[in-house]
């Protein structure tokens, strides 16, 4: 890996600095697929670049980190410059102190790829309104992760308002396992749901969302309730045909699936890294209408 | 996991019914698919799961079993594609019980899983391992097998959908299929299915390809046989339709204006190894070029599918292989050779004749080039070279189509004199990828061109998890999902193709020898220089 550090930079050395970088390594015969803009504080900066990096060997990326340090400093770009690490693509974390660390789309916009995808993601805090943010607006892709916020229900709800098609969460990411397996279970009839419960551990956005999606599409009253955890830890459904079809997970890694007349089935719906998350979420850029879908359901439903 | 004890004919019909019963609740209709309500098309985050079902394996001793098809299975699991209850049952002629098949599963995910090994998944797959003990022409043992099934569908709720995994010598095929039919398993109930795979090779001739499908037909129904051929589950092989058919760039020139002929390689670095039994009496042409370079030919050669569903896109390949034309000579259009002894990258290597187990008058082609034709208005006049071979320089395998020259230079001979032509070629193995050869000015004051290549590989190359295709013909085979698998009468229009050069080759001399290391006979360089072309150096 080179890597390579400028003080009291500006975007045009930067571009200039990875040219070379990349000239001096022998030119990387990758095409980079998109832009990975990161917006995030020091604190989280060093697990959000290693998720995005490993990310970025499904998607070879050019990834920009955006680090907002003190406004309070005079104005101030630092930048750090690595290419040639493990994955394919370039890494660049940009530092912003003073009035700059208001005006970070400035420094970004000339670094982006020319003419693919940009996907912003904020892995901590994020704007009300995504697609409304001075860096949101350069992104055809925006992620948030409520789980991030104290209060991550109140922040999912709260993305109903501000949604705009490209609008995802990392919150809705983490349900596809589980998405996945209850729609396996009704590959098989299962018939109509009277109503059902959700369980998580006391505020989870998760549990929130995967309420709202089955009470969308299975026209039924779904609960969340509360339970020890750790994360989700089962979806029960009343059958009108009489039973429920459970799909429990105590360990967050191995689930059961129990249905009635069936014998019990165990299935592993392990966490996932947030390196996966992201990477499920490069794989389609185009807008994620069933999200929007849940969304819109959770705002009719919590007023 | 009890054992079931011997099988009983009159406790079947029976069980049958019971089973029958038993399927009517857990039923993976189409209907069912439809109306599920989770279910969207929009939602494309779900992946394509399949239904419960067990799959039966037999010849998991093999070494097919324990490289490719014991870990493809583990992968799915952990990509959480397999669905819950999902059963593997093993069968072979080893007196395990279940644990030791599990164990010897076990070892085989550990040892070639490209996915990382996790407890939860190992767990999930553990508990559907099922082991059936006994030889081929055993009755006692499929009725075992019958009973363990139904059994499999009451304890796992696997609603009587069993896809057989033929992984043995084809020679084997008639008798399995026979006690398949024997025991009423390859027959589906209402509401489930039966699925047959089987790998390579189909026959050794047309004759044989016909007996072959005689035997599987008479049981199942086409649409329930699932032919392996496992280059059809590379990402970039299935990348020349996106390539094709997504893009407006290549399509203008995709045709005899422009291009000027097509070369499709396998080339392997390795011998024949253990496989004598296997590899002598086939050869380069029968093993590769009948199934795999016939196939990429069909796909670079075919015009645009109606729709990318199983039935145009064969229908499309059908065409193609329909309009193919041999050489008029085949003695001089149609080449073999038979490696020697040799330097193979850095390692002294025996010949053919020399390797255990290879008589020492073998006529077997171990390296075979041909010529052929496409005859439609497309490709008129167009030359596909195809080539394959063992002990060659290096293992890849391309298709490289060869543009024109352009019609007129406006420089001086000097400065294009060593412009090559332009080229695309798309890499099958073991690089993924995608090269477009130009010509590009070499930097300075004079004007000077040269052939440079441009190269995209996307980031699943750089991923040691990135899928492999015997997972995603798995899958597709437990879905139900035929696309990737050839149909019979691509099988047999391939032959057609085949079979005269072989009957040529079989009473007009010898292979010719080329050194290990090397890229074959004289012959074959001769007779593309003829045409006034070379082979790509690879
Ligand atoms: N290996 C590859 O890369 C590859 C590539 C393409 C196609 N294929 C095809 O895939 C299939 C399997 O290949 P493979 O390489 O795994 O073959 P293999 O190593 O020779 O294995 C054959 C299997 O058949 C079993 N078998 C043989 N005779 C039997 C009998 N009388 N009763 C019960 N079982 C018997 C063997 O069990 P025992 O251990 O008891 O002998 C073994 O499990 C073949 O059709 C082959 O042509 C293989």
């Amino acid at each position: 890996m080179t890597s390579f550090n400028l003080t009291d930079t500006q975007a045009s050395k930067i571009s200039s600095t990875l040219t070379k970088l990349r000239h001096q390594m022998g030119a990387p015969a990758v095409g980079m697929v998109l832009t990975l803009v990161v917006v995030c504080d020091e604190a989280g900066q060093y697990d959000s670049v290693r998720a995005a990096t490993e990310a970025a060997r499904e998607h070879p990326s050019r990834i920009l980190v955006v680090i907002g340090r003190d406004p309070k400093e005079p104005n101030r770009l630092d930048a750090e410059l690595r290419v040639g690490e493990s994955s394919p693509g370039e890494v660049v974390l940009l530092r912003l102190y003073g009035e700059l660390t208001k005006h970070a789309e400035s420094v970004i916009s000339p670094l982006l790829l020319t003419d693919t995808p940009v996907v912003v993601w904020w892995p901590g805090g994020a704007p009300d309104v995504p697609a409304g943010d001075k860096v949101g607006k350069l992104a055809s892709r925006r992620i948030t992760d409520a789980h991030a916020s104290r209060d991550s229900v109140k922040a999912i709800v709260g993305r109903c308002g501000g949604y705009v098609p490209g609008d995802t969460d990392l919150a809705w990411t983490r349900l596809t396992t589980w998405r996945s397996l209850l729609a396996a279970a009704f590959d098989q009839n299962v018939g109509r749901v009277k109503k059902g419960l959700v369980e998580a551990s006391p505020g989870h956005a998760s549990a929130t969302l995967l309420a709202s999606w089955l009470s969308d599409r299975l026209d039924a009253p779904i609960e969340v309730g509360e339970s020890s955890g750790p994360g989700l830890t089962a979806v029960r459904l009343t059958l009108a045909s009489g039973g429920d079809l459970t799909l429990t997970r105590s360990d967050a890694r191995l689930a059961t699936l129990s249905r009635p007349g069936q014998p019990d089935r165990r299935v592993a719906l392990a966490r996932r890294p947030t390196s996966e998350l992201l990477a499920e979420e490069l794989r389609r850029l185009d807008p994620d209408e069933i999200y929007a879908a849940t969304l819109r359901h959770l705002a009719g439903g919590t007023k | 996991m009890a054992r079931t004890n011997g099988g009983k004919q009159a406790a079947i019909s029976e069980d049958a019914q019971m089973a029958a019963a038993a399927v009517a609740t857990t039923a993976t209709t189409d209907e069912v698919l439809e109306s599920n309500p989770l279910r969207d098309p929009r939602d494309k985050r779900l992946p394509r799961v399949a239904g419960p079902c067990v799959l039966v394996l037999f010849g998991v001793t093999g070494d097919l079993a324990k490289r490719k098809l014991l870990p493809a299975i583990y992968d799915l699991g952990n990509r959480g594609l397999l669905p819950p209850g999902f059963s593997l049952v093993g069968f072979a002629r080893r007196d395990w019980a279940h644990e030791d098949f599990a164990q010897v599963t076990y070892e085989a995910v550990k040892q070639y899983a490209r996915t990382p090994f996790r407890d939860e998944v190992w767990k999930q797959i553990c508990e559907g391992i099922h082991f059936c003990p006994g030889e081929f022409h055993d009755d006692g043992a499929f009725d075992v097998l019958s009973m363990m099934l139904k059994e499999i569908d009451e304890t796992r709720g696997t609603g009587g959908n069993y896809a057989f995994y033929l992984s043995v010598p084809p020679k084997f095929f008639p008798t399995v299929v026979e006690q398949l039919k024997r025991t009423g398993l390859a027959k589906a109930p209402d509401g489930s299915w039966r699925r047959v795979v089987i790998e390579k090779p189909f026959g050794h001739d047309l004759k044989s390809a016909q007996e072959l499908n005689a035997i599987t037909s008479a049981v199942f129904p086409e649409s329930s046989v699932f032919r392996i051929d496992h280059y059809l589950g590379k990402e970039t092989v299935q990348n020349i339709l996106a390539l094709r058919f997504a893009n407006t760039l290549y399509e203008p020139i995709w045709n005899r204006g422009y291009v000027d002929h097509v070369q499709i390689t396998m080339a392997e670095d390795i011998g024949i190894g253990s496989r004598a039994g296997y590899y002598d009496g086939i050869g380069a042409a029968r093993d590769v070029i009948q199934n795999h370079l016939l196939q990429l030919l069909a796909l670079v050669a075919m015009e645009d599918p109606t729709s990318f569903d199983a039935q145009s896109l064969r229908r499309e390949k059908e065409k193609v292989l329909k309009s193919v034309r041999l050489p008029d000579d085949l003695g001089l259009e149609t080449i073999r050779g038979q490696y020697t002894a040799g330097w193979q990258g850095g390692e002294k290597v025996i010949g053919y004749l020399e390797e255990e187990g290879i008589p020492a008058d073998s006529m077997t082609d171990t390296y075979a080039a041909i010529k052929l034709e496409v005859a439609n208005r497309r490709w008129a006049g167009v030359p596909f070279y195809l080539r394959a071979g063992k002990r060659l320089g290096r293992r890849v395998t391309e298709v490289a189509v060869v543009f024109e020259r352009a019609p007129h230079l406006p420089f001086s001979k000097d400065d294009t004199e060593i412009l090559g032509q332009n080229a695309l070629v798309i890499r099958v193995q073991p690089d993924e990828g995608i090269t477009v050869r130009f010509g590009s000015k070499v930097p300075g004051t004079a004007m000077e061109v040269r052939d440079v290549s441009m190269d995209f590989a996307y980031g699943e190359s750089f991923m040691e998890s990135s899928p492999e295709a015997y997972e995603r013909l798995l899958l597709d085979v437990l879905i139900g999902d035929p696309p990737l698998f050839p149909h019979q009468r691509e099988v047999e229009l391939s032959w057609q193709i085949l079979d005269p050069i072989e009957d040529y080759w079989a009473t007009h001399g010898r292979p010719e020898g080329y050194p290990a290391g090397t890229w074959g006979p004289p012959a074959a360089d001769a007779m593309l220089a003829r045409d006034g072309r070379v082979w790509r150096r690879l």
